[in-house]
C-alpha cells in the first residue's frame, strides 16, 4: 500500500507540491488529472526517486518502507514503476539487451537467480507479442529512433517483464495515435491484478475509456482538490478544470 | 544533478589502488646494470647469442639515439624519464631457454594463471573448442617464455616465435624485413627500442595460408624498474591471413616503469592482417603515483595491392599512453582501419590516435575512436589522414566520440588532414558528450545501480568498437571496461 502524507516539494526555491495527501491500496488503479503546471508529472518524478526535487515536508511510505530513505533503484527493487512520458535514448543499447540488465539486475537485488539467457528470450518473446513489439525493435538501440508509439510501448514492455507491484503511468496516452492507444491500454490491463496497485497521470478522459479508474484525483497547484469516482473523469471532459483551478484561487 | 554528482564521486573513489594485476611474482630474474651504454647493448645481444649483424643494427641504432631529442609534442605531462636510471634488461633466471613447459619456473606459470592466460596447451585444449584456439607466445619482462602450438602452426608453414630466435633461425627474413616499417630513425623511443629491444613476437605466414588459430601475446612487467623494450614484427605473403591478439598487464609498483615497443606488420599483396591489443597496465595510484609510461610505435604497411591491416585497441591502463597505431596504404585498393576504445581515469593522461597514410590508387580508411575521459584525466584523440599526389581516389571516413564523465577531466581531438590529390574525399565526424542525468535516472528507475548504469551506458558507446574485437577478446574487454569505471576490482 502507498501512502503519501502531506507532501511538500519545491525545486530551485519554486514550490511545486503543496501538502499532498494520497493512500492507494492494493489493486486499486486510481486517475491523477490536472492542467498544466499543476504538479502531476514532479509527483511521479518524486515517486519513483528523481534526485532534482527538494522535499520541505510529508513523506511517502510503500509497504510500510520510508520511500524517502530508498534511491531510484532501490525503490525500483521495492516493486515501484514509472512509465516515463518521455522515454530516454539509450545509444548503443540494445532494447533486449537493457530488458536483460534491468531484469536481471532487479533479480539480483532481490538475492533471485539471474535469468537464463533461453528463459529470458522466451519470456520477452510472450511478453512482446501482444504489445505488438517485434524481434527487429528489440535489435535497437533502445528508444534511439523510437516513434511516439513504439517508444510508450517498450515501456508497457518494460512494465510487463518487471512485473512491478506499483505501476505509475506518466501520461502515456500523449502521443499515441489511437490505434496505439488501445494496443497500449489493453498492455496495462492485462497487467491489473489485486496484489497490483497503479496511478494514472493523465490529461484526457480518453486513457481512462480504455483503463478504468476505481478512483480519479483532481489535482490542481501542487495540491488534490477534488477526489471522485470514475464518473469525475467525464464531468471534467465536459466542463473543464476551470471549476477546480477556480476554486483554489 | 545529484545523481551523476555520486556516479562523479565514485568514479574518482574507484579502485585504482586495487588493481587487479597487481601482484609481483617473485622468481629470481638477472639484470643487467643500469643504465645504456655499449657495453650494455653488447651484453643484450651476447645474452641473445645474437649474429653480429644484429648487434651492428643495434649498436647503429644507439649511436642515432644519443644524438635525438625527446619528443614533447604530446598533451601529457611526466617527470623526465632518467633513461640511466633503468635496467635495459631482465630476465627469469634459468639456464637455458626453456625447452618445453617442464623447465618453465612453476612460479611464472602460476603467474600466467593469475593472468588467466591458458599457457599449458593441456589446458588450452582442454578449455577451447579447436576453432577457438589461441596461440599464445608469453613475454614475461623481456624473455618469451613458451611458445604454444608451435607445432601445429609449423605444420601450416607459420612461423611463430620469439624474435630473439627469428633473429638465429630466420635471418634472411628478419633483416629484410625489420626496420622496414618503422625505419631505426623513425623516432626517438622506436630508436631507443632498435637499440636495446629484448624480445617479441615474430610471425610469418606464407603465401596463401590462413592462419589457423588466432595467435596471442601476453606482456607482463614483472621487474622492478625496467624498461619492457619489445619488438614484434609480423609479415603476411601474398594471399595470407593472420588475427593477432596483445594483451599487456603490470604489477603495481611506486616507480614508473617505461614501456616502448616498436610493432611492424607487412602485409603483401591481397593478404589482411588483423591486430587488436587489449592493454591494462597499471594506471599507477590514485593520487597519481607509479604506473606505466606507453611509448609504443606501431606501424603496418599495406605493400601489395588489396591487402588490409586493421588494428583495433582497447586502452585501459597506464600512466601514460602514447600511441598511433598506423598504416600505410601503399598497394592500390589497399585498406587500412583502426578501432580504438580509450578509457582514462584517476591521473591517466592518454594521447592517441591513429595515422593513415594513402600513397596508392583507390586506397581507403575507417577511423572509430571512442574516448571515455574521467577523474582528473585527459584523453586526446591525435589523428593524421593524407593523401599523397597519386593517391587517386583515396577515401577515409574518421569518427571520433568523447564521453565525458564528471568535470574534472578533459577530452580533445586533434585532427590533422592534409590532402594532395584533388579526388581524394575525406570525412571527419566528432562529438563529446555527457552521460546525462536523463539516462542515469531512467536507467535507475529501472532497477540498475549507479554502477550499472554507467557500465550500461559506456557500453552503449563503445559498441561499434567491441563488435570488430574477436569473441573472447571482446568479453574481456567488456569486463575490462567495467572494472576501469566501476570500481569492482576483484
Amino acid at each position: 500500500m502507498l501512502e503519501i502524507k502531506n507532501l511538500h516539494a519545491e525545486v530551485e526555491g519554486n514550490q511545486i507540491l503543496r501538502g499532498i495527501d494520497l493512500t492507494v491500496k492494493p489493486g486499486e488503479v486510481h486517475a491523477i488529472m490536472g492542467p498544466n503546471g499543476s504538479g502531476k508529472s514532479t509527483l511521479s518524478y518524486i515517486l519513483a526517486g528523481k534526485e532534482d526535487y527538494e522535499i520541505t515536508e510529508g513523506s511517502i511510505t510503500y509497504n510500510g518502507v520510508d520511500m524517502l530513505e530508498l534511491s531510484a533503484d532501490e525503490r525500483a527493487v521495492a516493486g515501484m514503476f514509472l512509465a516515463f512520458q518521455y522515454p530516454i535514448e539509450i545509444p548503443g543499447v540494445a532494447t533486449m539487451t537493457f530488458l536483460k540488465t534491468a531484469l536481471n539486475a532487479q533479480r539480483a537485488a532481490r538475492g533471485e537467480e539471474e535469468l537464463s539467457t533461453p528463459d529470458f528470450m522466451k519470456l520477452v518473446r510472450e511478453k512482446s507479442k501482444d504489445l505488438k513489439v517485434t524481434p527487429e525493435m528489440l535489435r535497437r538501440p533502445l528508444n534511439v529512433g523510437f516513434s511516439g508509439g513504439e517508444k510508450k510501448r517498450a515501456e508497457i514492455l518494460q512494465m510487463a517483464l518487471l512485473e512491478p507491484t506499483l505501476c505509475i503511468l506518466d501520461e502515456t496516452d500523449s502521443g499515441l495515435d489511437i490505434d496505439a492507444l488501445r494496443i497500449v491500454s489493453e498492455g496495462v490491463n492485462q497487467l491489473r491484478s489485486p496484489e497490483r496497485s497503479m496511478i494514472v497521470i493523465t490529461h484526457y478522459q480518453r486513457l481512462l475509456d480504455h483503463i478504468v479508474p476505481d478512483v480519479v484525483h483532481v489535482l490542481s497547484k501542487g495540491k488534490i482538490v477534488k477526489t471522485g469516482g470514475k464518473e469525475l473523469a467525464l464531468e471534467l471532459e465536459a466542463n473543464g478544470y476551470a471549476d477546480y483551478v477556480g476554486e483554489e484561487a | 544533478m545529484a545523481a551523476v554528482q555520486e556516479t562523479i564521486d565514485h568514479v574518482k573513489s574507484i579502485d585504482v589502488d586495487q588493481y587487479k594485476y597487481g601482484f609481483v611474482t617473485d622468481i629470481e630474474s638477472e639484470l643487467a646494470p643500469k643504465g645504456l651504454n655499449e657495453d650494455i647493448i653488447r651484453f643484450i645481444s651476447a645474452k641473445k647469442d645474437e649474429p653480429e649483424w644484429m648487434l651492428n643494427w643495434r649498436l647503429d641504432a644507439f649511436q642515432r639515439w644519443k644524438t635525438m631529442e625527446e619528443p614533447e609534442w604530446a598533451r601529457v605531462n611526466y617527470p623526465k624519464i632518467d633513461f640511466e636510471d633503468l635496467h635495459y634488461y631482465a630476465a627469469p633466471k634459468t639456464q637455458e631457454g626453456p625447452k618445453s613447459l617442464d623447465e618453465v619456473d612453476p612460479e611464472l606459470l602460476e603467474t600466467y594463471k593469475k593472468l588467466g592466460i591458458p599457457l599449458s596447451e593441456q589446458e588450452v585444449l582442454a578449455g577451447i573448442a579447436p576453432e577457438n584456439r589461441v596461440a599464445v607466445d608469453a613475454v614475461f619482462d623481456s624473455v618469451s617464455v613458451a611458445t604454444t602450438f608451435k607445432e601445429e602452426l609449423a605444420k601450416a608453414g607459420v612461423i611463430f616465435c620469439p624474435i630473439s630466435e627469428a633473429i638465429r633461425e630466420h635471418p634472411e627474413l628478419v633483416q629484410k624485413y625489420l626496420g622496414s616499417v618503422v625505419p631505426v630513425s623513425d623516432n626517438f623511443y622506436a630508436t631507443l627500442n632498435s637499440a636495446v629491444f629484448s624480445d617479441g613476437s615474430f610471425v610469418y605466414i606464407p603465401e596463401g595460408v590462413r592462419c589457423p588459430m588466432e595467435l596471442s601475446t601476453y606482456f607482463r612487467i614483472n621487474e622492478r624498474n625496467t624498461g619492457q623494450f619489445e619488438r614484434t614484427l609480423i609479415i603476411a605473403e601474398k594471399g595470407s591471413y593472420v588475427s593477432y591478439l596483445e594483451g599487456c598487464t603490470a604489477p603495481q609498483r611506486d616507480e614508473n616503469q617505461l614501456h616502448a615497443a616498436v610493432v611492424e606488420l607487412v602485409a603483401h599483396e591481397d593478404a589482411e592482417i588483423k591486430y587488436s591489443t587489449v592493454q591494462n597496465w597499471f594506471p599507477g595510484d590514485s593520487e597519481g603515483k607509479g604506473g606505466i609510461y606507453n611509448f609504443v610505435t606501431k606501424r603496418g604497411d599495406c605493400r601489395g595491392a588489396n591487402s588490409k591491416i586493421a588494428w583495433t585497441q582497447v586502452e585501459t591502463g597506464s600512466a601514460i599512453t602514447w600511441k598511433y597505431p598506423s598504416c600505410i596504404l601503399r598497394g592500390d585498393n589497399s585498406v587500412g582501419e583502426f578501432y580504438s576504445i580509450a578509457i582514462s581515469n584517476g591521473h591517466q593522461q592518454v594521447d592517441s590516435g591513429t595515422k593513415m597514410i594513402h600513397l596508392g590508387k583507390n586506397t581507403s580508411s575507417r577511423i572509430i575512436s571512442k574516448g571515455i575521459s574521467a577523474g582528473v584525466s585527459q584523453n586526446t584523440y591525435r589523428g593524421q589522414v593524407s593523401a599523397h599526389r597519386k593517391a587517386k581516389n583515396a577515401r577515409n571516413f574518421t569518427q571520433c566520440d568523447s564521453l565525458l564523465i564528471g568535470d574534472k577531466c578533459g577530452a580533445h581531438t586533434v585532427p590533422y588532414i592534409e590532402s594532395k590529390n584533388a579526388t581524394a574525399v575525406f570525412e571527419h565526424e566528432a562529438t563529446t558528450s555527457k552521460i546525462s542525468d536523463d539516462q542515469m535516472f531512467y536507467c535507475q528507475a529501472r532497477g540498475l545501480n549507479e554502477e550499472e548504469a554507467v557500465a550500461l551506458i559506456v557500453n552503449g558507446f563503445v559498441r561499434d568498437v567491441i563488435q570488430q574485437l574477436p569473441m573472447e577478446f571482446a568479453v574481456e574487454a567488456q569486463k575490462l571496461i567495467n572494472i576501469s569505471l566501476e570500481g569492482s576490482v576483484g
